[in-house]
């Protein structure tokens, strides 16, 4: 039983969703992986060093630069007849293109699994994180999506696998399919911070926040925790925040150790987002907020006396 | 051009869902039930493409239960021109919802088909991506911004990090996501407008689909509770109770 896990990577250095779905395929044995794009060295040899890899197979063309789904479904869908799996993270380049590949191979994919329960069975969350399905799947190929951060990412250091270029017909197969779709440009929001889904700790904002230049106010917590800034959808949609930093449902899934959820309400879809981490704290002045029920740590306050007041604590330590 | 916008009923998002005592799903008898949410934008900007002079017809589609009709109508008082419903208990998965929408297309012969990004029951986000596989469509997932041009059709897609912006040449699909637009509420006259709008019946044998299962859910279980609700009187004392209880500082 191999799997073959798409992995994505940045100026060199794999993501760290992508360890996760390494560390997730594990479990069930044998993982190659696959890199995409263009200068890809510096990627596949940190691709080779993860724990748990066996072969990185390299598929290397301009086609495959931007993660468009067309190229990368058939490229994908080229190479699974060789494996038992085909998974990646769910990563927004993940859901786009192994849905595509699942259905080019007449499978049905299975997304965001959260537990490997077997080589056919695994669990996933539905209705918003509100119920866990376990699903046993009948298809040859299993065709999956891991949400990263259910699972510890595989360790950087410790493999040792050989690298190969993917064989020529399916890089072929992916070029053959790149012909309806095209990269048009990027609007990345630069940001200093450890990402979103990564972070050990996240501080986010809510309509409680009132105003986008308030949010400046989360940025010393931040610093002094080492912590990513997030945000509802209620702050996304009022315009305080880039949609990138929303965390819930429809945004990010995170499970940082430490969660801090200020003038946040708790909105159903909001806790689909965040409520695994491991410690959440609330700030809110409304005792009667839900976000209360899953809080390990509430205070009521009004947050901007307390936010002052939270990052001068910090500070004495 | 046409454009047809598949919309499926859900339990409705304000609900707080209840696992069912026997495991085998959640509980829908007398629960409310809507239009999924990235549903409502895909018909939303369907209506807007045909309000700017670039969509001339407009076709809902529903593969569910008899009572999905009440979300074509819904859909129908929003602006769209005709609907199909498809009926088949229970909701089929994502890549037999796709096979059942491609034969539709297929009849149909769209330039475009919207669909939401995923549906807030099953949480799947496939079946758009899964349809453009099946019809060797390009695909413009996750979409905040649309506009065609000629040819072909740019989308402005959210990724992690930021905005990516394709182009795709037509037909293709595109699906929704929440920053797209805002959806209308339909007017009392456009419902009573929409009563009389054609509505066509099908089953997926009348299209020759299988929609046969390919997952089976052997469980399913309820989250474990968090064990929540500890207050704390000030910030010192918060500051105090992560540093040394929880050890998260």
């Amino acid at each position: 039983m191999t799997a073959l896990v798409f992995i994505e990577h940045e100026n060199g250095a794999i993501r760290q969703p992508s360890r996760s779905a390494i560390a997730a395929l594990a479990k069930l044995g044998d993982v190659h992986v696959l890199l995409a794009g263009t200068d890809l060295s510096a990627a596949a040899t940190a691709a080779a060093s993860i724990a748990g890899v066996a072969k990185v197979l390299t598929a290397e063309d301009a086609v495959l630069a931007d993660n468009l789904a067309e190229p990368l479904a058939a490229l994908l869908t080229a190479l699974a007849g060789d494996y038992s799996h085909v998974a990646a993270a769910a990563t927004a380049a993940g859901k786009n293109a192994l849905p595509r590949a699942a259905a080019l191979l007449d499978a049905q994919v299975i997304s965001d699994i959260v537990g490997v329960e077997g080589a056919d069975t695994f669990i996933r969350p539905i209705y918003a994180g509100n119920a866990l399905a376990t699903v046993k799947s009948k298809d040859p190929v299993r065709v999956l999506t891991v949400r990263a951060a259910a699972f510890p990412p595989a360790e950087p250091t410790g493999g040792s696998a050989s690298t190969e270029a993917a064989p020529a017909a399916a890089l072929d197969a992916a070029k053959a399919a790149a012909a309806k779709s095209r990269h048009v440009s990027y609007e990345i929001h630069k940001s200093e911070r450890p990402e979103l889904s990564a972070a050990r700790v996240v501080v986010s904002g809510g309509r409680g926040m009132a105003a986008s230049e308030n949010f400046k106010l989360l940025e010393p917590i931040a610093d002094k925790l080492g912590a990513a800034i997030g945000a509802s959808r209620a702050a996304v949609d009022s315009g305080f925040v880039p949609n990138d930093r929303q965390v819930g449902q429809t945004g990010t899934i995170v499970a940082p150790e430490l969660y801090i959820a200020i003038g946040i309400s708790g909105a159903i879809q909001h806790l689909a987002g965040m409520k695994d981490s491991k410690v959440i704290v609330a700030i809110n002045k409304d005792e009667e907020a839900p976000i209360f029920q899953v809080a390990d740590y509430g205070l009521v306050a009004d947050l901007f006396k307390a936010v002052p007041e939270l990052d001068a604590e910090l500070a004495k330590a | 051009m046409k454009i047809l916008v598949p919309v499926k009923r859900v339990v409705d998002y304000n609900v707080q869902v209840r696992v069912r005592a026997d495991q085998q799903g959640v509980e829908t008898t007398g629960v409310k039930m809507s239009m999924n949410p990235f549903d409502e934008i895909a018909v939303e900007e369907a209506v807007r493409l045909k309000e700017k002079g670039v969509a001339t017809e407009i076709v809902v589609l529903s593969i569910g239960p008899a009572q999905a009709q009440d979300t074509l109508r819904t859909a129908l008082a929003m602006g769209a021109d005709r609907a199909v419903l498809i009926t088949a208990e229970p909701n089929p998965e994502p890549l037999a919802v796709a096979k059942l929408i491609k034969a539709v297309a297929e009849k149909e012969g769209p330039s475009i088909i919207i669909l939401g990004k995923q549906a807030i029951d099953d949480d799947m986000n496939a079946t758009s991506q899964s349809l453009a596989a099946l019809l060797d469509w390009p695909q413009g997932t996750f979409a905040s911004k649309v506009e065609v041009k000629g040819e072909e059709v740019e989308v402005t897609r959210e990724i992690d990090g930021g905005l990516e912006t394709v182009a795709l040449k037509l037909p293709a699909i595109i699906s929704t996501d929440l920053r797209l637009n805002e959806p209308r509420y339909a007017a009392l006259p456009n419902i009573m407008k929409a009563r009389k709008k054609p509505l066509e019946t099908l089953t997926p044998a009348d299209l020759s689909v299988d929609v046969t299962p390919r997952l089976e859910t052997l469980k399913v279980a309820e989250p474990a509770k968090r064990q929540g609700g500890k207050k704390v009187g000030s910030v010192a004392e918060l500051v105090e109770k992560l540093k040394t209880e929880a050890r998260v500082i």
